[in-house]
């Protein structure tokens, strides 16, 4: 049987109509404005590599590595938040300027909002007191930290609450340390760790 | 519950032909007018949405909604002439010659041409799109091709 040659034509339209992009991107500033965005994120570059960021109404919800796997982090954010979560790179304007900012020297805390729903209980006590009490250019130790969320004895809970920050570098889990000063781990891995550490040291140029 | 992908992924995967499939029915500008109020829909809905299978086809259905719309507004702002055409409102070519002759064809031929072939959506999901039987979705994509294939080659 031979293929009707009208069919394959109107199979092999051009897929990529001029303005598609602009079309799709007026699309997705309306449901912005319409209230039908539950999660923006955006990809933006950094000196330590692209980061995705993920803000809900409420504030700042996420941020990964490139090392994590990007369609996995989306699709985890549909399930735990809500699915209609969109490419729309406005609501991440601040805090795409506080990371630039903190990446070049220039700032020592982030003020966008956060919206702490990706983590609960215990962890999220942890990572709250370590973003109000452990300041820029200071480390602490797990079990430092396990004090400051009233719990001395709970290093190892510590451990998995930085291990599963939602909102890396914004709540600054590079800043705990093993006791005797070992670097322990990183989701962003250690040379990451390494180079903000050094960057709030105060080391002029990192990146 | 239903595990949906997030929406961008959906407007990554079927975003263009959704467009195509707006500007082939209307043209241009009111494509792109079809094309976003299509999106608002699907996403007010999408939350809501309990079954997740054919999502493609759930896309196109609004769509095609959307060109009913519009086609009927276009309609009531209509001044009397002598001779109504079949379709609404002539959309300009977006591919040439073929293209602008599927413009011109039936409402519903045009709307089954373009589901199956910009879309690709199955007889059942052209059906469910056009609200009719899928005999009669074969019928409208049969006739359609046989009058495409004498606009052609005129």
């Amino acid at each position: 049987m031979t293929a009707d040659p009208i069919e394959e034509q109107l199979r092999h339209v051009d897929r990529d109509p001029i303005g598609a992009s602009q079309v799709m991107a007026a699309a997705i500033a309306r449901a912005e404005r319409e209230g039908l965005v539950d999660v923006a994120y955006t990809i933006t570059d950094t000196p330590i590599g692209p980061l995705l960021v993920a803000a809900t109404e409420a504030g700042l919800v996420r941020v990964a590595f490139e090392t994590e796997d990007l369609d996995q982090v989306l699709a985890g954010l549909a399930e735990r938040i809500a699915p209609r979560v969109l490419a729309s790179p406005a609501r991440l304007d601040p805090v795409r300027r506080e990371l630039d900012e903190y990446f070049h020297g220039r700032r020592q805390q982030f003020d966008v909002p956060l919206d702490w729903r990706l983590s609960s209980g215990f962890r999220r006590t942890v990572l709250e007191h370590l973003r109000a009490d452990v300041p820029y250019g200071q480390t602490v130790s797990y079990g430092d930290l396990a004090t400051m969320a009233g719990n001395p004895k709970a290093a190892r809970a510590v451990g998995t609450a930085m291990a599963t920050n939602p909102i890396p570098i914004v709540v600054p889990c590079h800043r705990v340390l093993r006791t005797g000063g070992n670097l322990g781990g990183y989701g962003g891995g250690l040379a990451l760790k390494v180079a903000l550490l050094h960057l709030e040291s105060g080391a002029e140029t990192l990146f | 519950m239903v595990d949906l992908p997030p929406f961008q992924q959906l407007l990554d995967v079927h975003g263009v032909d959704l467009h195509r499939f707006c500007v082939a029915q209307v043209g241009p500008d009111a494509g792109a007018d079809c094309f976003q109020e299509a999106v608002m829909a699907a996403l007010r809905a999408y939350p809501l949405l309990t079954n997740a299978t054919n999502l493609r086809g759930w896309l196109f259905t609004i769509a095609h909604r959307k060109v009913l719309d519009h086609h009927r507004a276009v309609a009531r702002r209509a001044v009397p002439v002598g001779t109504v055409p079949e379709c609404g409102a002539l959309p300009t070519p977006v591919d040439g010659d073929l293209w602008s002759a599927v413009a011109t064809l039936p409402d519903k031929q045009r709307g089954a041409i373009t589901l199956r072939y910009l879309a690709d959506l199955s007889y059942a999901a052209i059906a469910a799109a056009l609200d009719c039987t899928e005999g009669a979705a074969r019928q409208n994509v049969r006739a359609g091709l046989a009058s495409l294939r004498v606009a052609v080659t005129r």
